[in-house]
């Protein structure tokens, strides 16, 4: 009886370790970063675990600096015209591939998941060339034009998924109505779709307010960059010191909203994930 | 990309009903019709759109590979057949193939890709296995674990790499007190500690993906044979190693091989953390130094198109062994 209690104390003590392990493993890095964005001066030199002083010029500074202001401006530009042309398009398509039975329907679907998995550099001659010439280099308007190769295939892969699982009685009361087929996406799936939308619409935000290749190969001066590639090139005084008290505060000014979301909508995100991977 | 018209097919399945075929049924063919019309007038901005995006500018990266264009210039270039890819000159081997550099490149990509999948994997499984468990407080847990897949690549390399810097990193401070070290080490820029320092970021950058879907694999699983298990008395580790995993493995097998494909294209991490360091450089990072920073889009081009056969090449062979469970689902 007595080894029985203790095996379970060794348990709930392993179980409670292998959590705590995983929290700090998962929350530490972001942790530390708003631990630094608050140091200023020499501060920023002394290895600190706790909060140790609540500075804020670090995101004055930041905030002050009118070409990252324009830059988080760009992104947010940027990620939402990327989203809405990913839904305008992957929702149509979505709905001719999750109930149409067609035939070439599975050449389709193999040619979306193909482009998702383009490796970004094997693109990026010929859509530079494609830029050049719509003369839209150090333009974000290149950027929406471009994130569409990774947006948009994974927003009919997700939405076809999701929309294969709406019953079919609904469709087919529709058609006994005369309902055209534009007429049964708007009127009867689009209104049903609003929680896949969204969960789209998220991941697709995520991906392409994280972009960093073509945002750095397309745009060249700080009035045209986004946010990651703003916080890749933020340098110092000097080349070889960095302002780190700045660097995390731009960091955490970005990531908040972003963690915020995720933590938010974290049930449509996994569910998201998982229509993506796993089902495919 | 070609659209054919799926016309025909209706024709045939319509020409197999009987003559004496009632209105409702003419009716349904002709909203079966008009169905597939619809179909394909909804498919096709969104093939135009792909093939704007993908299609053509892959085509383009392709056909610059057997140019010398350049990126200051690149609509002017002449036609140089192999000679980026490989070509014998004056009794030494010129272009990608030959150069060591690639190869170099090759060997740090498929490393990176090995290693922090593997990793990846394991520590997903560990953190799926614990958050499948009942506790209090489990909703949290998993929110938190999220956490480190919606940072931006770009912030966790910055994050990363002040954690890991040389003299006011927390690590190098963690590594000195716990008495690991017994000087700092500069991750960053020690040819033998930076691949493993990138490799660091990205494990913890998506373990959470790992994590995620192997959860969502976990909580699919019929409890039946866990409780017979569990009746029988057979240790957990056995039942893991027997039912478990051969269980989850399908999914497991989806969630790695989308991560290798994504660690095969590897950039920004490696880009941000270690610039352009020959030690850390992966394929992508090599042929977008030859594009933009050395201009030569020609040489780029070959590069890149190498890159993209490499992953093709793996995408087919997956495509083809999980055909039937595509298929099977459309």
């Amino acid at each position: 009886m007595n080894r029985k209690l203790l095996k379970k104390i060794v348990a709930k003590t392993g179980f409670a370790l292998l959590l705590a392990g995983i929290l700090l493993f998962t929350v530490f890095p972001f942790y530390y970063a708003i631990v630094t964005s608050f140091k200023s001066g020499s501060e920023l030199f002394d290895v600190t675990w706790w909060m140790s002083s609540f500075d804020f010029s670090n995101y004055l500074s930041v905030i002050g600096d009118g070409s990252f202001v324009g830059s988080i401006w760009n992104s947010v530009l940027v990620s939402f015209a990327t989203v809405i042309i990913a839904m305008a398009f992957g929702l149509t398509a979505a709905y001719a591939l999750g109930r149409v039975q067609f035939r070439g329907r599975s050449a389709v679907l193999m040619i979306v998941l193909g482009v998702s998995m383009f490796p970004q550099v094997a693109v990026l001659s010929g859509l530079f060339e494609v830029i050049r010439a719509l003369d839209l280099y150090n333009n974000p308007l290149a950027l929406i034009f471009s994130y569409t190769i990774f947006t948009l295939p994974f927003t009919v892969w997700i939405l076809t998924t999701f929309m294969r699982q709406l019953p079919k009685e609904l469709e087919e009361a529709a058609i006994v109505d005369g309902a055209s087929p534009m007429t049964t996406l708007f009127k009867v799936f689009i209104p049903l779709m609003w929680p896949a939308m969204a969960t789209t619409g998220l991941l697709a935000f995520i991906a392409a307010w994280n972009e960093f290749l073509f945002a750095l190969t397309f745009t060249l001066t700080d009035d045209q960059r986004t946010v990651p590639v703003a916080i890749a090139l933020l340098t110092g005084g000097s080349q070889y010191e960095l302002p780190w008290g700045n660097l995390m505060a731009a960091s955490v000014i970005v990531t908040v909203p972003l963690v915020l979301l995720v933590l938010i909508f974290q049930r449509r995100i996994v569910s998201g994930l998982t229509a993506g991977a796993v089902k495919g | 990309m070609a659209h054919t018209t799926p016309a025909p097919v209706e024709t045939g399945a319509g020409g197999k009903s009987p003559a004496r075929a009632l209105p409702a049924k003419r009716q349904a063919s002709r909203v079966r019709r008009q169905r597939l019309r619809a179909a394909w007038l909804f498919l096709i901005p969104m093939l135009v759109v792909l093939a704007a995006v993908a299609g053509w500018p892959l085509m383009r990266t392709i056909w610059f590979s057997f140019t010398d264009a350049s990126f200051s210039n690149i609509s002017e270039y002449g036609l140089v057949g192999f000679e980026n890819y490989l070509v014998y000159d004056n009794g030494a081997w010129y272009g990608v193939l030959a150069d060591p550099t690639w190869w170099n490149a090759v060997w740090n990509t498929l490393f990176f890709t090995v290693v922090s999948v593997g990793m990846e994997t394991v520590l997903g499984l560990i953190i799926a296995l614990t958050l499948n468990a009942q506790f209090r407080g489990r909703g949290w847990v998993r929110a938190a674990t999220l956490i480190p897949w919606a940072v931006p690549t770009i912030v966790s390399a910055k994050m990363w790499g002040w954690m890991l810097h040389d003299q006011f990193g927390i690590i190098n401070e963690m590594l000195l007190g716990i008495g690991l070290i017994s000087e700092p080490l500069n991750w960053t820029a020690n040819a033998d500690l930076s691949m493993w320092a990138v490799i660091m970021v990205d494990v913890w950058k998506t373990t959470p993906f790992m994590a995620l879907l192997t959860l969502a694999a976990l909580q699919m699983l019929p409890s039946d044979c866990y409780e017979a298990a569990k009746v029988d008395g057979i240790h957990p580790v056995r039942v893991f190693f027997k039912v478990t995993l051969p269980l989850i493995l399908p999914a497991l097998m989806v969630a790695i091989i989308f991560r290798v494909l994504d660690a095969l294209r590897v950039f920004d991490v490696i880009y941000v953390l270690t610039s352009n360091s020959a030690d850390t450089m992966s394929m992508s990072v090599y042929a977008r130094q030859q594009l933009v920073e050395f201009q030569d889009v020609g040489y780029g081009s070959a590069a890149s198109t190498v890159l993209f056969l490499i992953i093709a090449l793996l995408t087919i062979s997956y495509l083809y062994l999980g055909r039937k469970q595509i298929g099977g689902e459309a």
